[in-house]
């Protein structure tokens, strides 16, 4: 029965998650919009993100909210390392540029489930005991997951830090004019190298965030990030590839869509809403809700 | 200033400048001249490390900058106002003008170049918030040679800027140039205009398919009736 409570608990719900795959799908959409590169390793690197808070807080014995930044600052090393390692390797391909980026990135992702499977095992593990797990908020007869919530409160911080970031420093400006015309940033002194490595650990920074906080209630395993990056993909082509911000509101909507299909359908359907939205974009508005 | 020695750069195997020499001194103004398709974006772009030479030396203060990038290149004091312009189309002309300083921390570093750039050019102040693209062609220009002056070059490298600009937008940008010279910066400019050119310059060089044909003052260049002929199709 739909009742005005039932719908909005399923809203919030969406709404939780929503941010939390808005998150996710930020750093996704920052580096595609910085070099027209789609990372097929965001996926691992989330995974990375997880077993990194997990490998903390048992050598710690901090709460992975506590570590949340820690890790974010791991995955932003990890990230601009794989630029300098890997990708800017392959965008010096001479011929087919495009094929060889892709095979970089899904390559490196097969390489880090590989390294997970052989050093963690296939086992499904859990943080058993922290400060929000299990913990629950209600609003309004409305209820509220705390690891929920704090994952989309930390979205939301993570978003408003990234605008800040992106139109009051000079550094931001950077960014942005490496996403206009990358040959051109050397004519005022900027290192597009750097710009990109800095672009990737930021990018490995925001899915860090996220994978800190979604170890806190969901189990880590070497093959953890694929659905989530699905969705990351769907996310950012509806908000229109390479636009922050448009990850931002398409995540919100991705989420919450999947909160009714689950409802709706069955919750083994859940992504078949999501899907749909997807597909009803693409062919309304094939660059997205916010592309250019 | 600038010294480049037997500068040779080729694309995909195809030698666009061969075997190229030549001299800029400080505070000169030095034109290169010469027909679509003789190689002269390409010798500024070579200079400027948006293109690696084949073989050949640049030396700028002494220091050899061939097939350094092209951050190093502006780092060390050059400026390339690029053919095309290259300016970030979706950002206003203000950040346009801000990313020209974005090595130079210091607050004087930005201001000082900023007043001289609206000096210049008086209609860039009038659109500080509106997106480059939104600019004329003229304007863009003037967009384009005000970033590259915010940067603070000791040389300042100009490539083609009367293409695809209003006659008399380019009397006002190749008056510029001679205000930007008498502030104390050298400037190599690349045109094929040659008259109004000629005019500004202190000593030329004439390119015909990739080498130096004739080189020395601008008014001998200018009057002489071979060049006009022979190298310019005129």
């Amino acid at each position: 029965m739909l009742t005005a409570e039932n719908i909005s608990q399923i809203l919030m719900s969406g709404l939780l998650m929503g941010l939390i795959y808005a998150l996710i799908a930020a750093g996704l959409s920052l580096i595609f919009g910085l070099m027209d590169v789609v990372n097929f390793a965001h996926g691992e690197f989330l995974m990375t993100a997880m077993y990194a808070t997990f490998g903390l807080v048992v050598v710690l014995s901090l709460d992975p909210l506590i570590l949340s930044p820690i890790v974010a600052a791991i995955m932003f090393v990890v990230g601009a390392f794989c630029y300098r390692g890997i990708i800017v390797h392959a965008m010096r391909a001479r011929t087919n540029v495009g094929m060889v980026q892709v095979f970089a990135t899904f390559g490196l992702a097969i390489v880090i489930r590989g390294l997970a499977q052989f050093a963690f095992t296939p086992d499904y593990r859990s943080i058993p005991k922290s400060w929000l797990g299990g913990q629950t908020l209600s609003l309004f007869g409305v209820y509220m997951p705390a690891p929920q919530l704090a994952g989309a409160l930390a979205s939301l911080l993570a978003f408003g830090a990234l605008w800040l970031l992106m139109k009051k420093t000079d550094f931001g400006r950077a960014l942005e004019a490496t996403r206009e015309d990358a040959g051109a940033v050397g004519l005022v002194g900027i290192d597009r190298n750097r710009v990109f490595a800095m672009g990737w650990g930021l990018g490995a920074a925001l899915v860090g965030l996220a994978g800190a906080i979604l170890s806190i209630f969901y189990y880590i395993h070497p093959d953890v990030g694929g659905p989530f990056a699905l969705i990351a993909y769907v996310t950012v082509a509806l908000g229109g590839f390479g636009s922050v911000f448009g990850a931002l509101a398409a995540g919100v909507i991705v989420g919450i869509v999947e909160a009714i299909s689950a409802t709706v359908l069955q919750p083994s359907m859940k992504a078949i809403g999501i899907y749909a939205v997807y597909l009803l974009v693409v062919f309304l508005r094939p660059r997205g809700l916010f592309g250019h | 200033m600038l010294e480049v020695q037997s500068l040779t750069t080729a694309y995909e195997g195809l030698v666009a400048i061969s075997d190229i020499s030549l001299s800029v001194g400080a505070s000169e103004i030095v034109a290169v001249v010469g027909a679509n398709g003789a190689g002269k974006s390409t010798l500024l772009k070579t200079i400027a490390g948006m293109e690696r030479p084949a073989s050949g030396r640049i030396l700028f203060e002494g220091a050899d900058i061939a097939g350094a990038p092209t951050h190093r290149v502006n780092m060390l004091g050059i400026a390339l106002v690029p053919e095309g312009r290259r300016l970030f189309p979706r950002l206003a002309v203000r950040d346009n003008l801000r990313l020209g300083s974005y090595l130079h921390r210091r607050k004087s570093d930005r201001e000082a170049p900023l007043e001289m750039v609206f000096n210049l050019f008086p209609r860039l102040a009038e659109r500080l918030d509106q997106r480059a693209e939104t600019l004329s062609g003229g304007e863009q220009q003037m967009l384009s040679i005000g970033r590259a002056l915010m940067t603070r070059p000791r040389l300042l490298m100009l490539d083609e800027p009367s293409q695809g600009i209003m006659p008399k937008l380019v009397d006002e940008i190749l008056d510029s140039v001679r205000t930007i010279r008498e502030a104390g910066t050298t400037v190599l400019i690349v045109e094929q205009r040659l008259a109004e050119t000629l005019e500004i310059a202190d000593r030329a060089y004439v390119l015909q398919t990739g080498r130096v044909v004739m080189s020395g003052p601008a008014k001998e260049i200018a009057g002489n009736a071979d060049v006009r002929r022979a190298y310019l199709g005129i």
